[in-house]
């Protein structure tokens, strides 16, 4: 944060920049419909027209975004690898997503991953760059050490502090898009792990208990929203994947506020019992969301 | 005849800039097709690829050899980064202060020693030498390891800034490792040449490029030369002060041809119109003395250039970590990039002009030291501390102007493994902490290195060498420090790898099903 205000108000020297106060926030007082379900999971559409039924399930996407916000949407962009591997987030989705924050008045949308291949060759082989560009978002780079700020997770047993890209720390509103995938050290990857793309030093989590890391991740900034694309699933040899046979089509979607419920949600929908998944089951523990679904007002939509 | 010199700095820029862009380019916007064209007359990457396999893209070099014939030393002229960036110098050393070039004899002596020295060792040490003293490859040195990371610099700071307004159209890009042996190397030649280039013009080129060496021979043959006409010539001397190669004597007023670079500066300049550039004729051609005596003093540059292949063994610095991995990393073989087929075949036919340095995206590729031997310095090999290979790229195999690297589709390179993957469980984090990690098998592009069963549920990995490429994703991947718990031995000859076996999921599914929640 620190960097970016030195140059910004570099640039801005000697210019008054009161006028963008009067842009600010207005309370908005007429749409606040309440939210009647906690998760909402849909099954048997296309990604971006389920996208759209659940979000109507939910208030909307006026619901979490305000005229005149930043939005980040944080997909899965980790693997050089094209979108029928499903190793990295649906492109569709992440469209109708940022089409839909835009609709809503979102002044800027950013979409962002640091990732694990050649992040140009990601970003444009998932066909995420292009997705993002036509729905009028802006793709990000998350390349370099210098984007990301040191940060006090404070809730953390194990992960003290981490470094995080700093359009988390400026933006309004934050939506989380992982793909749900099998995972090599994680069991499972879902949201909670897909934050591991907004931090730098992802190493030290590895060498320092991977799940309790990821738990504690958690416990230092809940996205706003998330968006688990189950519409293609890598059931095995994740999160890279070897070939098409990994893939398995489910044509779901999970959506929820309550990142642990989201996460437990996907892990039923996957075969596995989320309790058995320790850094969902940690982040139960550290009561940082529900893991227990039946406690939760679900909306169920089999289209 | 006024307009030769124009002409030749056009023909030289055209050149030289392309030449020079293919070095800077750290976006990748060059279409990797272009390199082929662009590159095709660099003599030494040219005859290296030809004496390696003859290929159509070889060629080049006859021709240059044909040019020389008809036209005299064409290549140093134009068509060489370092003579045009020699040139680029003294213009500009000039406008500060004038300085006036003076006849010399030239050191012939020394340039026909390194030439038989450098083409007389290839049978024993390769490329080694011709690489270090070849005009491209020192250029491209210079430009990949001293100018690239300036532009990189000026890059990373217009994104800070248009970043700050939030516009994200260009990106900042990390330099990852630094190669301090590439550095002092290409800073030694890069001030040979500035101080050469301010005070004795084309010297580099007349004393210590063997291509120069070579073609100067090739010369005396030319049908076209540039003469002074004795009986027009006013002895005015201009010529001689304006003569980068300090080949033209005022005396005789004779041009000795043979260190002469065609650059036309004495026809331009000259008062009368004595000196022409034209077909030889019988009586004028006159044998020059291939052993004439040299001056002392340029010894001196060559001592320093000696000095410098001597001097050089930069062990690299490390970051020590807190937690330390305990047992040593012993690689028995450097790793090779794809595309060189083994390790002899590369170091003696790279010549070390890091170009696929310049292209690869993850930087994976870094000058070696003395990875591969004193005969392979500052070949590039692959550092799977700095990154690892890009399991899909082949940008390296497709722009080596020498053929070190042989051309590779990608699935291609997916079957070729560059070394095998070595697990050290003692300094793995599930060993030492009993704990998850899996970084390396999250990274593995065939699953080669895989996670089974161990004690307590945790998962260890395993290797299943048959399917590893050789890539490095693991190694770079793998979070113990100092030593890593998995790493690449390189296969001194490149092997095949297997395509692992797939399981078709075949379960049908219903999607009106219930969810299971």
């Amino acid at each position: 944060m620190k960097r970016r205000e030195f140059v910004y108000k570099g640039i801005q020297a000697g210019i008054l920049t009161t006028a963008s106060l009067t842009f600010g926030n207005i309370p908005n007082l007429l749409a606040s419909t309440p939210q009647k379900y906690d998760l909402v999971a849909i099954k048997g559409g296309e990604p971006g027209s389920m996208f759209d039924k659940a979000m109507k399930s939910l208030g909307g996407m006026n619901a979490f975004v305000k005229k005149g916000d930043r939005v980040v949407v944080k997909p899965n962009i980790g693997w050089d690898v094209i979108p029928e591997r499903a190793a990295n987030t649906n492109p569709v989705l992440v469209k109708r997503i940022v089409e839909h924050c835009i609709e809503s008045g979102a002044s800027e949308v950013y979409v962002f991953d640091h990732t694990c291949d050649d992040w140009k060759r990601c970003y444009s082989n998932s066909g995420i760059e292009r997705a993002v560009k036509e729905a009028g978002g802006k793709i990000v780079p998350g390349n370099s050490e210098r984007y990301y700020q040191e940060v006090v997770v404070e809730k953390g047993k194990r992960l003290k502090e981490s470094k995080v890209h700093e359009l988390i720390l400026e933006c309004d509103v934050f939506i989380n898009v992982p793909v749900l995938k099998s995972h090599s050290s994680a069991d499972l990857t879902i949201s909670m792990k897909n934050l591991m793309g907004i931090v730098w030093d992802r190493r030290f989590w590895h060498s320092n208990d991977l799940h309790q890391c990821i738990a504690d991740f958690t416990s230092y900034r809940k996205p706003d929203l998330n968006v688990v694309d189950a519409y293609n699933i890598m059931m095995k040899n994740g999160p890279r994947g070897v070939s098409q046979s990994d893939v398995y089509m489910m044509k779901s979607q999970i959506i929820s506020t309550d990142i642990v419920a989201a996460d437990a949600a996907a892990a039923k929908l996957f075969g596995k019992e989320p309790e058995n998944i320790e850094h969902i089951k940690m982040a139960s523990d550290m009561n940082l969301g529900e893991i227990d679904l039946s406690k939760l007002n679900i909306n169920r939509i089999i289209l | 005849m006024a307009n030769l010199k124009k002409i030749r700095v056009v023909i030289s820029l055209i050149f030289f800039i392309p030449t020079s862009v293919l070095f800077l380019d750290f976006i990748g916007i060059i279409p990797l097709d272009l390199y082929d064209y662009i590159l095709f007359l660099q003599f030494i990457p040219s005859a290296v690829e030809f004496i390696d396999a003859i290929t159509l893209t070889s060629l080049g070099f006859l021709i240059i050899l044909i040019l020389v014939i008809l036209f005299g030393r064409i290549y140093c002229s134009s068509i060489c980064p370092i003579g045009t960036l020699q040139d680029i110098i003294s213009n500009f050393s000039g406008r500060i202060k004038n300085h006036f070039f003076g006849w010399s004899k030239g050191l012939n002596w020394l340039r026909y020693t390194i030439l038989i020295i450098a083409v007389f060792s290839i049978p024993f040490i390769g490329v080694f030498l011709i690489g270090l003293l070849d005009p491209f490859s020192n250029f491209g040195r210079i430009v990949t390891n001293l100018i690239r990371p300036l532009f990189i610099l000026l890059n990373n700071l217009l994104a800070l800034i248009l970043e700050s307004g939030n516009y994200y159209i260009i990106y900042p890009v990390d330099i990852k490792e630094i190669s301090i042996a590439g550095i002092i190397f290409s800073v030694a030649i890069f001030l040979t040449l500035l101080l050469m280039s301010i005070k004795k013009g084309r010297l580099f080129c007349n004393t210590i490029c063997p291509v120069g060496a070579l073609l100067g021979l090739i010369s005396r043959l030319s049908i076209f030369k540039i003469k002074i006409n004795k009986d027009e010539c006013d002895s005015c001397g201009m010529c001689e002060t304006v003569c980068k190669a300090e080949c033209i004597n005022p005396d005789t007023k004779e041009i000795d041809f043979e260190r002469c670079v065609i650059c036309f500066n004495c026809i331009r300049d000259c008062p009368t119109t004595a000196i022409n550039y034209y077909k030889e004729s019988k009586e004028v051609n006159e044998k020059g003395n291939l052993f004439s005596k040299g001056r002392r003093k340029f010894i001196f540059d060559l001592y320093s250039l000696v000095g410098l292949l001597s001097g050089l063994s930069f062990a690299q610095v490390k970051i020590i970590p807190e937690k330390e991995s305990t047992i040593v990393v012993n690689r028995l073989a450097a790793v090779t990039p794809p595309g060189s087929n083994n390790i002899n075949h590369f170091t003696s036919t790279c010549t070390a002009c890091h170009l696929c340095i310049s292209v690869c995206p993850t930087q994976v590729l870094q000058p070696s030291i003395l990875h591969y031997g004193l005969q392979g310095f500052l070949q590039p090999r692959m550092d799977y501390i700095t990154n690892f290979c890009n399991y899909e790229c082949v940008r390296c195999t497709e722009i080596c102007p020498t053929g070190a690297l042989e051309k590779l589709l990608p699935e291609n390179k997916k079957l070729i493994q560059l070394g095998k993957s070595i697990f050290v469980k003692e300094n793995c984090i599930v060993e030492t902490e009993k704990k998850e990690c899996g970084a390396c098998s999250e990274h593995c592009p065939t699953k080669a290195v895989r996670m089974i069963p161990y004690e307590n549920n945790l998962n260890i990995p395993e290797v299943k060498n048959e399917y590893c490429v050789g890539c490095g994703a693991c190694e770079f991947a793998c979070p113990t420090k100092p030593y890593k718990a998995i790493y690449i031995d390189g296969n001194p000859e490149h092997l095949k790898a297997e395509i692992p076996p797939d399981e078709i999921i075949e379960e049908e599914i219903d999607y009106k099903e219930e969810f299971p929640f």
